[in-house]
């Protein structure tokens, strides 16, 4: 340990004691609300109707927000709020893939509800007290934690003390040994009992902070760290002043959640287990590359994100690929963000010796890359170094930074500085070279710091787009057509523009381009089975309403489809992975006793897809005009980057448009295919409208309300003024 | 050095003597799948019995909660108060040695305790020891790779 808290050096501002209360079948039936302004905490009972329409997880956070702002709330007003929800599934240990929380929050980047997907041991502890949710409003004045202990039945209100860290890497294990059995108990079950989330200094400046969630790891005998990453909820928690949440929970049985048919639960988690412990290292390799497998196969298929998206490949990608990263990693340790989960994809780089920064020369866990920062971090920024993109890993996780926005945002910059729109003036002396990770680096100590340079880097591209062409006289089209976001949200790491179905998968959603709604891309353009744009609209319908329904549950995606059956390609629609779709309903019935069928599933996200809808419709956003890419994510900006691949824009010019290319310039040629391909994300963006029961400017109609049972009232006075 | 229960296949005639006194003593019932050492039947009067070589440790590298340890005497053991019933290690077992019983919620496994050896009439099991191997030393070695520095920062 580098320094230890005694409980004594917390000076407690309040207590307020609650009855613990066993779930049963998956629900406690009451959510918690705590005021960090007012200290207070209060039990809210869940209804049976929120649990009808809502079912958990990311449906009833997104139900709570509602709830507590108003259409007028902004990230930063005291009635914001972050919940924190788990659902029904959640916290069971043989299912892989169970122990995820959900966060929503209003964003600081987009202004509209955010949620966030992630693991750790927070939700399933928070669960076990009794909670369904966690609500946190109000802000105060000092820096406070919030101690939620589940075992003795009581939440308090501390100041944090003095001296305590900032940085996650260092908070969250000291107060892990902090609270650990009530007070700095060294028994590593203990250790193993508490769950921090903090952010880190970075989340105080810029509004792509995140949230760390905790787990102690007995083996390496310290804490990890999984993300709450998107959409800045880490400057929602900094805002409120709140320095961590902790939460103590011991005794996690097979049975915690009280499953209406628990040997049922087993079956399903043991045949699972068993399919990845066989298929996992002919598949994906998850237990022993994470997502990280993903690398060369992108780079292969010209899908990963290098120089700023303007292309997808780079002969150098082998130099950062999969087998690269599987020999960083620590091998043959049990690497799952919850327990039970098999396909253990968390995996970290042990004994990481920094190069740059506060921590210069010391040796630190990395929990990562996974493909997302490999990749963002990586050849969108034109490392190679895998050095590199594990120093930028660890400081975007202990300063609480998003790695995706970090990483979009940057190779952004690097970008402007390749074309004379920075300098070394204007970026206070750092060197935005394509490749110079220290330059990268240097950022991110900027934004911790709150100084310099960082300070402005860290408003996200949306901002700096603007900033850029007002302040710098940058031409303002360019800077809108490479500043990669959607609606304030940096886009995620595939390459979009060669596949119109996942244009829409990212930019056709509620919360900003986030692959994890829809993607579509080997389905679209490498196997060619959504050719028409009712197909296409078909599939951006299917899998953003199946993948939500991990959100609603408390699962994760990654068992899914990461994981398949032996014989799942003989199956019809193998994509959707019958089989574990199966397993899904099947799962949901054990543990709730609710029946549940295909169609059932799909319900259950319409309803609360729609309601997010409606949300952003509230807050001022989500219509069409709300949908749309910037034009990197659809084709090619500039001159190079069209003659980098003219042999196919070429072909699909004759082909798919219509037009000869021969004698053309290449300026000709980049309009028509502009034209061409904003004419089709137009199309499709009917197309999917249509398919959704949404009107052309993307309103849920109350039509499609009822049919799906969300008719409310609340929801009708919304949609009704934009009819 | 590992103690374990060695088993010879072509001496057991299938009476099920062991799966009774086992189960009985473990799970208070003659029931045949609660017992430690399961006697399968290969036909023709062949059997196969299968309980754990306490050895491979598979299991003992995949418990994400560290419930499954090795004590003195080199048994791999469950600790039936920090286990989390994730069947992980019944998954992981390339001998289904580790079982379990439907909604119980702890797996259980051969302890080597030799309750089975004193009635088999055929003399087809004995307790034995066996030195330490690479397999049985790994899970060990894995988590001291990783255990984070006392020296540095956490």
């Amino acid at each position: 340990m580098s320094s230890t808290f005694d409980m004594k050096e917390f000076k407690l501002l309040s207590e307020t004691r609650f009855d613990k209360k066993p779930i049963h079948r998956g629900y406690a039936m009451r959510t918690m609300h705590v005021d960090v302004g007012a200290h207070t905490m209060r039990e809210k009972p869940v209804s049976d109707e929120m649990k009808a329409k809502f079912v958990g997880g990311k449906g009833f956070g997104l139900r709570l927000l509602w709830d507590g702002t108003k259409p007028s709330t902004q990230w930063n007003d005291p009635e914001n709020e972050i919940v924190i929800a788990m659902g029904p599934v959640c916290g069971n240990t043989n299912y892989p893939g169970s122990g995820k929380s959900l966060v929503v929050s209003l964003s600081p980047m987009t202004g509209v509800p955010i949620d966030s997907n992630v693991g750790g041991y927070f939700g399933p502890y928070l669960k076990f007290g009794g909670w369904d949710a966690l609500e946190v409003q109000g802000k105060a004045e000092r820096e406070t934690i919030v101690f939620i202990d589940n075992v003795d039945g009581f939440v308090r209100f501390y100041d944090a003390p003095d001296g305590l860290q900032q940085d996650t890497h260092l908070l969250a294990e000291e107060l892990t040994h902090a609270f650990a059995g009530g007070g700095a108990s060294a028994d590593p079950a203990e250790l193993q009992a508490i769950s921090v989330i903090s952010a880190g200094r970075g989340a105080d400046h810029s509004p792509m902070g995140l949230l760390n969630f905790s787990l102690y790891d007995k083996r390496r005998a310290g804490i990890r760290v999984k993300q709450a990453g998107r959409g800045g909820i880490g400057m929602v928690l900094r805002d409120k002043k709140i320095r961590a949440l902790v939460v103590r929970y011991k005794g996690v049985t097979q049975n915690t959640n009280d499953a209406a048919d628990p040997a049922a639960v087993q079956r399903l988690g043991l045949k699972l287990h068993r399919e990845i412990i066989v298929n996992d290292n002919k598949q994906c390799k998850m237990r022993k590359q994470g997502t990280a497998h993903l690398m060369e196969l992108m780079n292969d298929y010209d899908l990963l994100p290098t120089k700023n998206h303007k292309y997808g490949q780079d002969p150098r990608g082998p130099e950062i690929a999969s087998w690269v990263w599987e020999k960083l990693f620590s091998q043959g340790l049990p690497d799952g963000c919850w327990f039970g989960c098999t396909l253990a994809c968390a995996h970290a780089v042990d004994h990481f010796q920094l190069e740059t920064g506060p921590y210069k020369g010391q040796k630190v866990c990395v929990d990562g890359p996974e493909y997302e920062t490999a990749a963002g971090c990586g050849p969108n920024l034109y490392v190679y170094d895998p050095h590199g993109i594990l120093e930028l890993n660890f400081y975007c996780d202990t300063y609480g930074i998003d790695t995706i926005s970090f990483g979009t945002m940057t190779s952004f910059l690097m970008e402007c500085w390749e074309h004379g729109i920075l300098n070394l003036e204007r970026t206070d002396g750092i060197d935005l070279t394509w490749g110079n990770w220290q330059g990268a680096a240097r950022i991110l100590h900027d934004m911790a710091d709150g100084k310099r340079f960082g300070v402005l880097a860290g408003k996200g591209v949306k901002f700096l787009a603007e900033y850029f062409a007002k302040e710098y006289k940058a031409d303002a089209q360019f800077m809108k057509d490479i500043a990669l976001h959607g609606k304030g949200l940096e886009q995620s790491e595939y390459i979009s523009k060669e596949s119109l179905a996942q244009q829409g998968g990212y930019y056709l959603t509620n919360k900003g381009p986030q692959h994890d709604e829809a993607w579509l891309i080997f389905m679209d353009m490498v196997n060619n089975k959504i050719p028409t744009f009712e197909d296409k609209a078909e599939a951006l319908h299917y899998f953003p309403m199946f993948r939500t329904w991990f959100g609603l549950q408390g699962l994760c995606k990654l068992p899914w489809n990461d994981i398949e059956p032996a014989d799942n390609s003989k199956w019809p629609e193998s994509n959707k992975v019958p089989e574990h779709v199966h397993n899904y309903y099947e799962l949901y019935t054990a543990i709730t006793g609710e029946k549940l069928d295909w169609d059932g599933l799909i319900r259950q996200s319409e309803r609360v897809y729609n309601f997010q809808r409606v949300f952003n419709i509230r807050q001022g956003k989500g219509h069409r005009a709300d949908d749309y890419p910037a034009y990197r994510a659809m084709g090619p900006v500039l001159e190079d980057e069209y003659l980098a691949r003219a042999e196919r824009y070429d072909k699909q010019m004759k082909e798919k448009i219509g037009i000869d290319p021969a004698g053309k310039s290449v300026t000709e040629k980049l309009r028509i295919t502009r034209e061409f391909r904003v004419k089709q994300y137009d199309q499709l963006t009917d197309a999917v409208f249509k398919r959704r029961g949404w009107t052309r400017d993307g309103i849920p109609t109350p039509e499609h309300l009822k049919d799906i049972g969300m008719d409310l009232p609340e929801l009708l006075e919304v949609v009704r003024k934009h009819l | 050095m590992i103690k374990y229960l060695k088993m010879d296949d072509q001496k057991c005639v299938g009476c099920m003597s062991c799966a009774t006194a086992c189960s009985l003593a473990y799970a208070k019932e003659d029931n045949p799948a609660k017992s430690r050492i399961q006697v399968l039947g290969l036909g023709s009067g062949h059997y196969h019995l299968v309980a754990c070589d306490q050895e491979c440790r598979l299991c003992v590298a995949e418990c994400p909660v560290q419930a499954i340890t090795v004590n003195k005497q080199g048994i791999v053991m469950i600790d039936k108060r920090l286990c989390v019933g994730c069947l992980a290690c019944v998954a992981v077992c390339p001998t289904e040695a580790m079982r379990y019983f439907p909604a119980e919620s702890v797996p259980f496994k051969c302890v080597a305790c030799g309750i089975c050896v004193k009635v088999c009439p055929k003399g087809a099991l004995e307790i034995a020891e066996k030195e330490d191997s690479p397999a049985s030393k790994f899970p060990f070695e894995v988590a001291a790779a990783a255990r984070r520095d006392e020296e540095g920062i956490k």
